[in-house]
């Protein structure tokens, strides 16, 4: 294990607010707007942590549990995703199932922690949730695959890095996992993460009744997990080799994060929130996009 | 892999999902269009180091026909059948990408089947993705109520066959060809005017209506 694998964490926990920021202002920009501060993720974060949390008298632990065992899941998939060309620290073949299922118990515990509340509301957020990731994972596990079988090897640290964008396979993974980045991230055009008041929207909906340090947590990792999604799209688009010295990969790979923090900013300005009815529709897209991929990699 | 004719195999399968998942008729329209212009390219791309006159009167004929005649015919279609989307349609729009899928699938697996010609290297995609046009073509036909849309499918048969006999026969005569051409263009226009005649009949162009007019 190298000292730079460090730098993965270290730089994730450090800049995942930013990204939010980078996506605000980008939008900000778009709508003639100043916008909101680039910190303002890190300001509301700090905001947050030094309330006090109110807990309903109907919720139970699992009400408690569910924003901890989210932050601890997403600090789990941050140590084995790579940052551009550099290793993760726990990196071992087969890592990319776990990322999937590590995603997926993050999920489970706030749609659980949202059902505890007992609320109608909260409880059709996490329905929709759940619906909507499980048209997803196939998108995503399946894209991945197609990965895995290009490169031979199974490896998120390995693997990323030696996918050659230019490959019409690796478009296609790429252009399925955006699609998948931008649902499981809760963005437009599945849903929006602005709204407080609406009745289509996702997973605001679902903390909604989170509080204080809670519900600070909750931010803190959905950056996070933006981040750790965001690298796991950049590894792929822009492959760098482990040979250069450390710095090199590092900076690219942070380039195509802030590349990419821009275009989900212009995704939001520019398109219109779908119809609830419609979002399936394009996850079953990206599925077969990923499918078709995976298809052409099998020959 | 990175051949220019892999490429465009791939944007021919993926068009023909796009088809299969999209429900204006504005848009379907202009993918058919596209389809067009790609398969006009295709002829030219295949037979590179040897062109002739007869295939670039071809390919220009498909591309000139299927890329911009087609499209004004249909556009035209819906402007005075003021429909804009298949409303109902038979499959629902997962299931029609999930079968395009299968499609993909089946036709892969025949592609393999039927070593009907030896074909270069850097061409595996070929058969596979000029029987998925054809299937989703059928597939549109059988699957939409909509009149317009299963004109449309029509056309991406017809794309199917026209991309496998590229391949298949190069030294299709040219009469034949362009007979095939011309009688798609026949079949479009007729397609056009009954379009017209369904639209004003019933104000609107779900063609399984047409059952209520059996005596």
């Amino acid at each position: 294990m190298q000292i730079s694998s460090f730098l993965n964490i270290l730089l994730g926990l450090l800049f995942a607010p930013l990204f939010l920021g980078i996506i605000n202002k980008t939008k900000a920009s778009f709508a003639g707007r100043t916008g909101q501060p680039l910190l303002q993720s890190y300001y509301d974060i700090i905001k947050q942590l030094q309330k006090g949390a109110v807990y309903s008298k109907t919720t139970s632990w699992i009400f408690r549990a569910g924003p901890v065992v989210g932050l601890s899941a997403i600090l789990v998939a941050l140590v084995i995703v790579p940052l551009g060309g550099i290793a993760a620290p726990l990196a071992f073949s087969g890592d990319l199932l776990l990322l999937a299922y590590i995603l997926g118990t993050m999920r489970f515990f706030t749609v659980i922690a949202a059902l505890d509340t007992g609320s109608s509301f909260e409880g059709m957020g996490a329905s929709r949730e759940v619906l909507f990731s499980a048209l997803a994972e196939p998108a995503f596990l399946i894209g991945l695959a197609a990965i895995a079988r290009e490169t031979g090897v199974l490896s998120l640290s390995q693997m990323l890095p030696a996918a050659h964008f230019f490959s019409p396979e690796v478009v296609l993974v790429v252009i399925a996992l955006l699609v998948v980045f931008l649902c499981e991230n809760a963005r437009i055009p599945f849903d929006d993460p602005n709204t407080h008041l609406e009745l289509t929207m996702i997973h605001e909906v679902m903390v909604l009744d989170h509080s204080g340090p809670d519900f600070a947590l909750i931010l803190y990792s959905s950056a996070l997990k933006l981040w750790v999604l965001g690298l796991v799209i950049v590894g792929m688009v822009f492959p760098s080799s482990a040979d250069y010295f450390w710095p090199v990969p590092v900076f690219m790979a942070l380039c195509g994060l802030i590349l990419l923090a821009v275009i989900v900013g212009v995704i939001e300005s520019t398109m219109a929130r779908l119809r609830l009815l419609r979002i399936p529709q394009l996850l079953v897209a990206a599925g077969s996009l990923s499918a078709f991929a995976f298809i052409l990699v099998l020959r | 892999m990175d051949s220019p004719m892999e490429i465009m195999m791939i944007l021919l399968v993926l068009s023909d999902f796009a088809l299969l998942g999209l429900s204006r008729l504005r848009t379907c329209i202009s993918i058919v269009s596209f389809q067009g212009m790609l398969l006009g390219l295709l002829a030219l791309v295949s037979q590179w180091g040897s062109l002739t006159l007869r295939l670039v009167m071809i390919a220009a004929a498909s591309f000139i026909i299927k890329g911009f005649v087609f499209p004004i015919l249909l556009r035209r279609g819906i402007r005075e059948a003021g429909t804009q989307q298949e409303m109902e349609p038979f499959v629902g729009y997962i299931m029609s990408i999930i079968a395009g899928l299968v499609m993909l699938g089946v036709s892969l697996w025949l592609g393999n089947k039927l070593p009907l010609f030896a074909l270069g290297s850097g061409t595996y995609l070929i058969i596979p993705a000029a029987l998925t046009t054809l299937f989703t073509g059928l597939f549109l036909i059988i699957a939409r109520k909509n009149a317009l849309n299963q004109c449309l499918g029509y056309i991406i048969m017809e794309n199917g066959i026209y991309t496998f006999g590229i391949f298949s026969v190069v030294e299709i005569p040219l009469l034949v060809e362009l007979g095939i051409l011309l009688d798609v263009f026949v079949a479009v226009f007729v397609m056009g005017i009954a379009i017209y005649h369904i639209n004003r009949e019933f104000d609107h162009l779900d063609s399984d209506r047409l059952n209520v007019l059996k005596g």
